[in-house]
């Protein structure tokens, strides 16, 4: 038998303390992170080159006199740094992100594989079009599926975003009426009480006036408040919807609302940021949809935000196409690639161009590889499969938490916080989701919705990670319903505390002091 | 002088043909931790229902509503400074605007405290 001669226990020690302060500020490995200049000293640098000798400054009087301020630091400070931060974030590489409204699945390494190849990664939009018909070639082959899957005979493709797709959609339906004689005249924009922001925003940035929509008790289009808002039809521009709509709820009316809208004369704009929902199920062009964007950051897994830049292809009815902006990519008899460019020929009517060159060449490779790499088949399961997720969260907390609607819900599942104790917010409950690991829900959203708390897993996770999930989020409604006031001192493991949103609202400190200068100011 | 309502929660205390306008004690409480307030200029007019202010939140952004139609006089400048006000005295010191009515008749449609506190309460 071996002695253990290094003292070294051997069992698990008997005192659990649940928090403790350090010294550094710092948590286990979450290291406490101050500002580069706090961290940086003048004496410090990452370079130490010798002063170059019998070179004359040809400055002259323009030479800087004062100190640049930047903050000094070695190479390993700067590393150090930008790694501790980085390891702050929560990513979807982390973790379930249940942000509803925003579909944070997950970005397929493949994606990032084909994304990086040379013929893709390393070409120039002002290349001779004979040099990138590969590239060329992609953009149409995406185009080809999202006009398949939305049963629409036409996609403008650059559009960079998915509010700029909305603008793209908006403006097509301006040049339309400009076309038809009525620019003037149509000029009201129908938009739903729940709809997300950029739709009412989009419809006055292209000179509409938006009239709200009620939604009835079902969380859906009031066809009455509806029918009322088309007595007067001949200044209707056309009706912005989401379906599913914010709420996370099919638009059952969908089919007779558009009838309506068209009756009136008007255009019927669908947003297309929930068509993770519906897509291979449902083609928005059956439901007479006239121009809808596309997030391919959303649907078709594109990173979000800093992992690359959004893309929102926007698809257009027979009777929009002709409008579309420029550029677009068209197949020449002979099998050539060709970008129209310019607003003559095919494209005399064209409503502009939006952009300086195709698009975001990045997210059409990765978009296409997803598509590629599901098939047809596979993006109906990914509806499916969203679908099926968001229904087992809704069942499996709606015994503590109060679902905003009765009945099934589409991608994601929407609460209320009428389970919640008198004091007790939604805020509260979002803010002890980070203690148990979780970017919290989108909360107080959509508005109709009282302490809206709105959660969408995505076909991304795993039984096995819902229900890691919906185990901390019921204990925590649990706890929310009793009225556990330490709910509203949380998070309490993060590497920041509560945040005091009202003071920094009301006095905001937008530039950084250094200490020094604060305290010389102040005496 | 008498005070009316609004469905939209702004109150008018109105004395002659000035009207002094802000929101409720109600809407303040729903609106939370009121951090900015934009007011209009003085001088400018406003049709009944029009948006002449805008009340922010840690929350939410609103629309304050002209519950009548009127120029502004005046407008109450220190809850740019001081937006908490809002919370601490909707229906008092934190009013937004004075304004100077165009039609009375206007006021007949509004609520009276007991109808508003009713109104609430069915919330």
């Amino acid at each position: 038998m071996t002695m253990n001669t290094q003292g070294r226990p051997t069992a698990p020690a008997s005192v659990s303390i649940s928090a403790i302060d350090t010294v550094s500020g710092s948590r286990g490995l979450l290291q406490h992170e101050d500002l580069l200049f706090e961290i940086g000293t003048p004496e410090t640098t990452g370079v130490d080159l010798p002063k170059p000798k019998g070179v004359k400054s040809r400055l002259g009087g323009v030479v800087r006199k004062a100190e640049t301020g930047l903050a000094g630091l070695s190479e390993p400070q700067a590393v150090r740094h930008y790694i501790r931060l980085s390891q702050k974030n929560y990513a979807i590489d982390l973790g379930l992100f249940p942000l509803g409204s925003c579909t944070m699945k997950h970005n397929p390494r493949l994606n990032e594989k084909m994304a990086r190849l040379p013929g893709f990664a390393d070409i120039h939009p002002l290349q001779p079009q004979a040099t990138v018909q590969g590239a060329l070639e992609l953009i149409d082959e995406l185009a080809t599926w999202l006009k398949t899957l939305t049963g629409m005979p036409f996609v403008a493709m650059s559009p960079k975003a998915g509010a700029h797709g909305e603008l793209c959609g908006m403006l097509a339906i301006r040049q339309a009426l400009i076309a038809r004689g009525e620019g003037g005249t149509r000029k009201r924009v129908l938009v739903p009480e729940s709809a997300h922001g950029t739709n009412p925003a989009t419809a006055v940035q292209c000179g509409f006036i938006v009239d709200e929509i009620k939604a009835n008790a079902r969380g859906r289009v009031d066809m009455d408040d509806l029918k009322s808002k088309l007595v007067r039809s001949d200044d209707i521009a056309g009706i912005m919807l989401t379906n599913p709509n914010t709420c996370g709820l099919f638009e059952t009316d969908i089919k007779a609302i558009a009838d309506l809208i068209h009756a009136a004369g008007g255009y019927f704009y669908c947003d297309g940021a929930n068509f993770n929902a519906i897509v291979g199920r449902v083609r928005p062009g059956d439901l007479g949809v006239d121009a809808m964007h596309i997030n391919l950051h959303k649907t078709f897994s594109t990173p979000h935000g800093g992992g690359g830049p959004g893309s929102g292809p926007t698809v257009l009815s027979e009777a929009l196409a002709p409008y579309a902006p420029v550029p677009f990519v068209i197949r020449d008899e002979d099998g050539f690639y060709r970008l129209v460019e310019q607003t003559e020929g095919a494209a005399k009517d064209s409503f502009g161009r939006m952009v300086a060159f195709h698009g975001q060449m990045g997210m059409f490779v990765r978009a296409l590889t997803y598509m590629l790499s599901h098939g047809a088949d596979g993006l109906k399961q990914v509806a499916e499969d969203a679908v099926l997720n968001a229904n087992y969260v809704q069942a499996r907390l709606k015994h503590v938490m109060t679902p905003a609607f009765e009945g099934f819900c589409m991608h994601e599942a929407l609460f209320s916080d009428a389970f919640t104790a008198d004091g007790i917010e939604t805020i509260d409950i979002a803010k002890a989701l980070i203690d148990e690991g979780y970017h919290p829900m989108t909360m107080y959203f959509p508005l109709v919705v009282h302490g809206a708390m709105l959660i969408e897993p995505t076909e991304t996770e795993s039984k096995a990670e819902l229900d890691r999930f919906c185990d901390a989020l019921e204990s925590i409604a649990r706890r929310a319903a009793q009225g556990d006031e330490t709910l509203k001192g949380a998070p309490y493991l993060a590497p920041a505390k509560r945040l005091d949103e009202t003071r920094a609202a009301r006095k905001p400190v937008l530039k950084w002091t250094a200490p020094d200068t604060a305290r010389v100011a102040a005496e | 002088m008498t005070t009316y309502y609004t469905k939209d929660h702004e109150w008018i205390r109105v004395e002659g043909d000035t009207g002094t306008v802000g929101i409720t004690t109600y809407a303040a409480g729903q609106l939370g931790d009121v951090v900015y307030v934009e007011l209009p200029e003085s001088g400018a007019k406003f049709a009944r229902g029009d948006d002449f202010a805008v009340v922010e939140s840690v929350k939410a952004a609103s629309d304050v509503y002209a519950p009548v139609s009127g120029s502004v006089l005046e407008v109450n400048a220190a809850l740019t400074d001081a937006p908490e006000t809002v919370n601490a005295a909707a229906e008092g010191e934190a009013w937004f605007v004075r304004l100077k009515l165009s039609d009375a008749s206007e006021l007949s449609g509004l609520m009276d405290e007991a109808a508003y506190a009713a109104f609430c309460e069915g919330h």
